[in-house]
This record gives structure tokens, C-alpha cells and sequence, in this order.
């Protein structure tokens, strides 16, 4: 696990990759479709996604499985399915990669509220721990947690891949607050760097919530509290609605050069998320 | 403290047990039903919505607060059964619209609103236009609260007000909208008839809709 971080870092800031649902979106995917069966249906089209970020210079890509733990699953009928998706979901991945990029696997939120007690901590450990262990039976090279906004949530699912053995890179959503410095549960970057680092995260960062101008000073604060490397993937600035469409204010150059601020920020691990495109990955490939 | 404050009190820090136990205290003193509401209930959860407003509460406060609130409100709903005094704000249909399975933000909005007195008739996640106006009839609602988490599935947000519309029933009901990619903006192209930004600005536009 050391020698994985320390052959990525030797040439840091390491390029991660950007969107896939949008992608996948281009490429027909309907709105109400569970994104994640895509790997199941249709393994073609998710595997053309992936290979774009490899082609654009992703040295990690990650996989479409954010959505794939069986509570998530659930809504779509889908939970008994959830150890095959998960498996496709790195198998495409890695053929997307072989040669070129490391897989990170993707595991998002549950979509219940654990404090409301919508769904129990057991179930929620349970279907991450299931999911983890898919995607390390699969060959994934980590598993990345993203786009958590309760630490209690968090560390659960960060306890469920650590158990695989993987490394785990931890990533809350700050979008909340009156500076967008917190998490929508509450959370600061300095608690999320606490609980993240307690339940056995070997790299922390932030994911999604906001722009990369926002996430400097995200990324500053965390860079006070931890000396673990540090995972960054801001959105492609704000989204506006124009004609009904959604699109983003920034462009593939603005994010690359406040990109840069992120490194300097220190920041090793960079991408980008909702609004960002394989455009956006080559266009920080050229300037990282 | 008056009971009523402590009641207040209680509401705010989320205790549930608390609550529940003041009311049946409230109950025994022969305080009424229906002055439980404006005295406690409501202001407790006007004070929530502006701790959250203000960044104060996040929304696990604001969920356990608003649990605290139904404590209080679940002995008391069967008791104001045919008291004229006690009719609700009004009758929300809410839901999250069709294509669309993210409830949070739906389901935060309508334990706020039952805590400030409406009646909910919650339809839950991926609703269709058809079953929306169908509630809108069986109930005789005169709001329909709807959420999107999407921007490729607020569009159908769209197709339920021309629903209502075809169905007779848009002159009957307010229309309000919400949930991350939805604007002021958006919610006026669409023809509906108000925006809430975060949870307790959809209790503001909920009252203000339902007076008007």
C-alpha cells in the first residue's frame, strides 16, 4: 500500500479524472436510470467514459460505483445486484486503465440519515463492507469515499474499506455555512480531518459542494491538521441554469489555473467533479 | 419560565422526552389543544428555521428539533379532531418529482412545515404528475411542495403544474418549488408560484401562499 502512494507521489500533484455522470449522460443515459446497473447493461459505453479520462491523462481513473452500495441500490430494485455492479464496475475500469492509470474505487453515500435513524448503523456497515469487498475482490488499487457529509457515515464506510487492506483516500462535501466551509451536516474541515484520519483514511480531502476558488482555502486548512496527502475534486465553479440547461462558470483554463493554487494549497491528488469533463483533465495535464 | 417557554426550550435543543412530558403536563392544567401550537410549537421551530438561516443549526439540529416538535404534535393532532380552532395552515401535497429519489431536502421540508401547523401529505420520492393531482383531489390540498435534486429531472416539475393545470385544480392550489439546481428564476419560467431556498424559507413561502 505504501509503495502505491509513494510511486504515485514521486511525480505529484497526480491527475485523477473528472464527471462520469455527465458522460454517461452524453452517451444515453436517462434521467431516473440507476447510473451504476450501467455497468451491468452497458459496459461499452461506461468503458468509453473511463478511457476518455486515461486518454486525457488521468493517472488514477476512478469507477462508476458511487451509487452502488445495496441501500442506495435499493430505490432502484437493484440491491441483490450490488456485488456484480460493483465487480463490473472495476473490471471496466481496469481494462480502461491497463498500462496507463491505477483504479481507485468509488463508494458513495447511502442516501439515508443514520441521526434520523431512516436506516441503522449496522445496515449501513453492512452494505458498505459488502460493497468494499466487491471492488477489492475485483482488483480495484484503492477505494475512494466521496461526497460524505456525515462523519458518522463516513467513518463507516472508511472502516469498511479499510478492512479490505486497500489504501482509502476520504473525501467529505464542504458546501454549507456562511463561508461554504462546512459539510451539510455541519462538519469542519478540521473535525473531517479528525474522524476521517481516526477510522483509518490513508488520504483526506474534499469532493464536489463548490468550486476550486472555494476549495483553497478548504484545502489550507486541512493541510494545518494533517500531514496524510490530500485528495481534492472541486466542481467546475457554479452552476447556472440557461434555456433549462444546467452549465458551469468555469472553463477548462480558469479550473486549471485555480488547479494550481489547489497544489500549491498542497494538495497532491487532483481532479475535478460535477462539470468537469475529459476537456478539463487534459487542459490540467498540460498545466500541472 | 412558563411552561410554554420551556416547552419552546426543549423543542429548540431536541428533547423529545421533554416534550412529550410538558404537553401531558400542559394537558393536565387544562391548557388547550389548539393554543399548544401558537404558544410552543410554532415558535420553537420559527426560532429553528433562524438558527439554520443563520448558520447556527445544520440539519441534524434542525431534523432532532423538528422530532422534538412531533412529540409534542402527535399527542395532539387526534385531540383537535373536529376542533374548528385547530384547523391546519392549510394541506401540503409534497413530494420529490418524477425520475428523482433524493428525499432529504423533501423530507426535512415537510417535517418543518408539519411543525408549523400544516397538514402533510407526503407522497415520497419519483412521483408522477398523475398521482400528484390525484392527492391534490382525495385531499383537497391547497399546496403542492415539490422537490428536485436533478437538473435533468426538475424539468418535470414543468409537467406537473401543466397537470394541475389540465386537470382543473390550478386555481385551486399554490405551487411551490425547490432543491439544489432550482432557482427563483426557474420556478417563475415554469409558471410556478414560489421558490424556497432552504427549509425554512419554504415555511415562510408555505404561509404566505397559503394566506394569499
Amino acid at each position: 500500500m505504501k509503495r502505491l502512494f509513494e510511486e504515485l507521489l514521486a511525480a505529484a500533484p497526480v491527475l485523477t479524472d473528472g464527471a462520469w455522470g455527465t458522460e454517461m449522460q452524453a452517451r444515453g443515459l436517462q434521467a431516473g436510470d440507476c447510473p451504476d446497473e450501467w455497468n451491468l447493461s452497458h459496459p461499452e459505453r461506461v468503458e468509453q467514459v473511463a478511457r476518455a479520462y486515461v486518454e486525457a491523462g488521468s493517472r488514477i481513473i476512478l469507477t462508476n460505483t458511487f451509487g452502488a452500495n445495496r441501500i442506495m441500490l435499493a430505490r432502484h430494485n437493484l440491491a441483490g445486484k450490488a456485488q456484480g455492479i460493483n465487480r463490473a464496475g472495476v473490471e471496466i475500469s481496469r481494462r480502461a486503465a491497463v498500462g496507463c492509470a491505477r483504479v481507485f474505487a468509488s463508494m458513495g453515500p447511502c442516501g439515508k440519515l443514520l441521526f434520523a435513524e431512516e436506516v441503522s448503523a449496522e445496515e449501513v456497515s453492512q452494505a458498505f463492507e459488502e460493497q468494499a469487498r466487491a471492488l477489492a475482490d475485483a482488483g480495484a488499487d484503492a477505494i475512494v469515499i466521496e461526497t460524505m457529509s456525515d462523519p458518522a457515515e463516513a467513518k463507516l464506510a472508511v472502516a469498511a474499506a479499510a478492512a479490505t487492506g486497500l489504501p482509502v483516500v476520504a473525501c467529505m462535501t464542504f458546501d454549507s455555512g456562511r463561508e461554504h466551509d462546512r459539510t451539510m451536516m455541519g462538519t469542519t474541515p478540521e473535525e473531517a480531518a479528525g474522524v476521517l484520519t481516526a477510522a483509518g483514511a490513508d488520504v483526506v480531502g474534499a469532493n464536489c459542494g463548490q468550486g476550486a476558488e472555494g476549495y483553497i482555502a478548504i484545502c489550507k486548512r486541512l493541510r494545518a491538521v494533517t500531514d496524510l496527502p490530500l485528495w481534492m475534486k472541486p466542481n467546475a465553479g457554479l452552476p447556472e441554469l440557461l434555456d433549462g440547461r444546467l452549465h458551469y462558470s468555469e472553463t477548462p483554463q480558469s479550473f486549471a489555473s485555480q488547479a494550481k493554487a489547489l497544489v500549491a494549497a498542497g494538495a497532491s491528488f487532483i481532479g475535478g467533479c460535477c462539470g468537469t469533463s475529459p476537456e478539463f483533465i487534459r487542459e490540467l495535464a498540460a498545466c500541472l | 419560565m412558563s411552561l410554554f417557554e420551556e416547552m419552546q426550550q426543549a423543542i429548540i435543543d431536541g428533547k423529545a422526552p421533554v416534550v412529550k412530558e410538558l404537553t401531558q403536563k400542559a394537558l393536565s392544567e387544562g391548557i388547550k389543544p389548539a393554543d399548544i401550537f401558537p404558544k410552543a410549537i410554532v415558535p420553537a421551530m420559527d426560532e429553528v428555521g433562524r438558527r439554520m438561516r443563520d448558520c447556527e443549526f445544520f440539519i441534524p439540529e434542525v431534523l432532532i428539533a423538528a422530532r422534538a416538535a412531533r412529540a409534542a404534535t402527535d399527542i395532539l393532532r387526534p385531540l383537535l379532531v373536529g376542533d374548528a380552532a385547530a384547523r391546519p395552515a392549510g394541506t401540503v401535497v409534497c413530494c420529490t418529482v418524477k425520475g428523482d429519489l433524493h428525499d432529504i431536502g423533501k423530507n426535512i421540508v415537510a417535517m418543518m412545515l408539519e411543525s408549523a401547523g400544516f397538514r402533510i401529505i407526503d407522497l415520497g420520492a419519483d412521483v408522477s404528475a398523475e398521482k400528484i393531482v390525484d392527492a391534490v383531489r382525495a385531499h383537497d390540498a391547497n399546496l403542492v411542495a415539490m422537490s428536485a435534486l436533478l437538473t435533468t429531472t426538475m424539468v418535470n416539475m414543468k409537467s406537473v403544474i401543466e397537470a394541475l393545470a389540465a386537470a382543473g385544480l390550478r386555481e385551486k392550489v399554490k405551487v411551490m418549488v425547490g432543491g439544489a439546481p432550482v432557482t427563483e428564476s426557474w420556478a417563475r419560467s415554469i409558471g410556478a408560484d414560489g421558490y424556497g431556498k432552504d427549509a425554512p424559507a419554504a415555511v415562510d413561502l408555505a404561509r404566505s401562499l397559503a394566506a394569499a
